[in-house]
């Protein structure tokens, strides 16, 4: 482990995505973390253990990804900001957990550092559990908020927003990052370190009933209708965050024929193509999700209002997943193609360039 | 003397209050309760208070007084 | 006259769910009075198992943590790392703590988590209508044993608290019965002393509790006593196993 310098105001830092992510963390006052060893995203269990310590806080390596998310389970019961994170088949193993947690309506934080699958796959880079966090990999009608950073100064911002947004909503979030995102270097400013966090007190949490009525932290209704009810209150909740919480970047959208839609680092590849393209004259532009759900479908409505013989270009390292939400979103209206490889291939500029190229006829 | 006061709604009719009593107190009452079953009764003639119905009863049914 | 037994305050008004001579109801006001005999009510946070005892809280007068089945344990774990003045126990069957929790149990006992355990063995599942546990008896007749449980096919009966004995990390494990007075007032000095173990950072400490289900031992409560007594303590001996 390198030791880092201490950080001092605004002072830029070499931090790879896990590790800013697992800073942001600790930067946002999670003072709880439980994980499990698994490649790609193993810098992120090494730098809690070093230093969620130094911050106060508690560090557990658990018996299994099972077991952590449980416990952070039990953390987020007790009121702390509590992470954890894991690769591709560890998340799959937190799928039970992350259902109750989503309807004891705990505020948890879930990195997946993406891995090829599907089984056991291997380590290289991919985008094939978009399924399994945005539509809810967990039994029950939930929702999860998803975020998909495209680099290491985002990925700790959008951790740092993570903590935010669970607590505002009592929801948990996912960051989906993949294993390129988490392995490369980047510099980072870390803010969230100078503005001390102060998470404010968890007023239902389980902490002993001193001074007031016992607090339950459950998610079972067995009386007539009382399930129904607590459904929809969380579909009320997912409404609202529908609404609200929807992020995107757009770059050179406004003109563009052809739209290439690609999130994560995806979208830095397809960005590239996009800058090359434009410079021999292709009316092109990138959409770029940031919020996977609530998917940014406002912003699409809006691009096809405005230009209604508008193409788009999914671009996923999948074999069309995110492609869906498009084609849900576009209902019909203008032409959809995509371009998707997965099991760690990853679709290159050229491929890109080539198909719009097809595409533009 | 000693007594114990049964809460003949919230009595299930296991019955081990009545196997345990060692003055034999406590016996069967032939009219049910609410629950549709028959509960426990206190004869009131010895009970020495030694709480033992009470320690067995799953159901926090019966308090003793002495 | 003075009331001399009653309802304490860690028990609730409420009548329980359970059937009629079910431990649990039992077992539920031992672990409420032993809270309010050592004061540490407001300071306790229970976590309830999935099982008949799921809505324990609806009968504790303390805050209560309902876990997904068998992590009962890595939930305490977090709740005592987090909250180390606070006392946390689970309450656990023996599906939870022995068959789907098996390794969450194993490894907060190796972690030597500072945590009570009150484990509650019945041998068989209630809530979903009397299937076979790990603590099944060879020849005990279940619904997913109907001719008897055979060791070849469903293994023998799973003795965790010895399992767990043998891990360092462990303070204290006693077994316990309920079939009798005499046997109800063990259990209580149990469960105190094992709440009494964790108020004094003595480390993991387990209660196993042999209790009765009448429904699906397909006997009268009295029977169930005696079956308790004479078969089953025989297969799990009681005693001060750590």
């Amino acid at each position: 482990m390198r030791n880092q310098k201490p950080e001092t105001r605004n002072q830029k830092i070499l931090l790879s995505g896990n590790e800013a992510i697992a800073k942001g963390a600790i930067d946002a006052g999670c003072r709880f973390y439980a994980g499990y060893p698994i490649t790609p995203q193993n810098e992120i269990i090494a730098y809690m253990a070093q230093h969620m310590p130094e911050a106060g806080g508690v560090f557990i390596q658990s018996e299994s990804e099972l077991a952590a998310i449980n416990m952070v389970f039990g953390a987020l019961a007790s009121g702390a900001r509590a992470m954890t994170s894991s690769s591709s088949p560890g998340i799959s193993l937190m799928q039970e957990g992350i259902s109750y947690i989503a309807a004891a309506e705990l505020p948890a934080v879930i990195i997946n550092i993406m891995r090829a699958g599907p089984g056991l796959g291997n380590i290289w880079p991919a985008q094939s559990d978009y399924f399994q966090a945005v539509k809810s990999g967990g039994h029950g009608d939930y929702h999860c908020l998803v975020f998909a950073p495209a680099s290491v100064q985002e990925a700790y911002d959008l951790t740092v927003l993570s903590f935010e947004l669970a607590d505002k909503y009592r929801i948990p979030v996912i960051i989906l990052g993949d294993g390129m995102l988490g392995q490369m270097m980047e510099p980072v400013t870390a803010e969230a370190a100078e503005k001390p966090q102060r998470p404010q007190k968890k007023i239902w949490a389980a902490t002993g009933c001193k001074g007031r009525k016992p607090n339950v932290v459950k998610s079972f209704y067995l009386n007539m209708g009382e399930l129904e009810q607590f459904n929809l209150k969380l579909q009320e909740k997912y409404q609202d965050i529908r609404h609200r919480e929807q992020r995107y970047e757009t770059f050179n959208t406004d003109d563009a024929e052809i739209i290439l839609v690609a999130y994560g680092m995806m979208a830095r590849l397809a960005k590239k193509a996009v800058e090359s393209l434009r410079e021999k004259g292709h009316k092109v532009g990138l959409l770029r999700p940031i919020s996977l759900w609530p998917y940014p479908a406002d912003i699409l409505k809006e691009i096809i209002s405005r230009q209604p013989s508008v193409r788009f270009l999914v671009v996923e390292m999948s074999y069309g997943q995110m492609l869906e939400d498009v084609q849900l979103t576009v209902n019909g209206r203008v032409k959809v193609d995509f371009l998707g490889r997965s099991g760690g291939g990853v679709p290159s500029e050229e491929e890109i360039i080539n198909r719009v190229r097809r595409i533009a006829g | 003397m000693a007594s114990i006061k049964i809460n003949r709604e919230k009595c299930k009719g296991c019955m081990l209050c009545i196997s345990v009593c060692p003055k034999k107190q406590i016996k069967r009452d032939e009219a049910l309760n609410k629950r549709g079953i028959n509960p426990v009764i206190f004869l009131d003639s010895g009970c020495n208070g030694c709480t033992l119905c009470a320690v067995v009863c799953p159901d926090m049914a019966i308090e003793v007084y002495k | 006259m003075k009331k001399i037994f009653s309802r304490t305050e860690s028990l609730c008004e409420a009548d329980t769910h359970y059937c009629s001579g079910c431990g649990h109801g039992l077992v539920h006001r031992l672990v409420a009075e032993a809270i309010d005999e050592l004061g540490i009510r407001e300071a306790t946070i229970g976590i309830t198992p999935v099982g008949c005892a799921v809505v324990a809280y609806n009968y504790w007068n303390f805050d209560c943590v309902e876990s997904p089945h068998g992590r009962c344990l890595a939930i305490a774990t977090a709740i005592k790392r987090l909250q180390p003045q606070q006392i946390v126990f689970t309450y656990q069957g023996d599906g939870d703590l022995a068959a789907i929790g098996t390794a969450e149990t194993v490894h907060a006992a190796n972690r030597g988590e500072n945590l009570t355990v009150i484990f509650i063995n019945n041998a068989v599942y209630g809530m979903t209508g009397g299937q076979m546990a790990p603590t099944t008896l060879i020849g005990q007749k279940t619904a997913t044993s109907p001719e008897g449980r055979n060791a070849k096919n469903d293994g023998l009966p799973l003795k965790i608290s010895e399992m767990l004995a043998g891990l360092a990390g462990v303070y204290s494990i006693e077994r316990v019965s309920t079939d009798s007075p005499k046997e109800i007032f063990k259990t209580k000095q149990a469960i105190k002393s094992a709440f009494k173990n964790q108020m004094e950072n003595k480390g993991f400490s387990l209660v196993e509790i042999l209790s009765a289900c009448p429904t699906y031992l397909g006997l009268s409560p009295l029977e169930s006593m005696d079956w308790i007594r004479n078969t089953m303590s025989k297969e799990f001996p009681l005693g001060k196993i750590k």
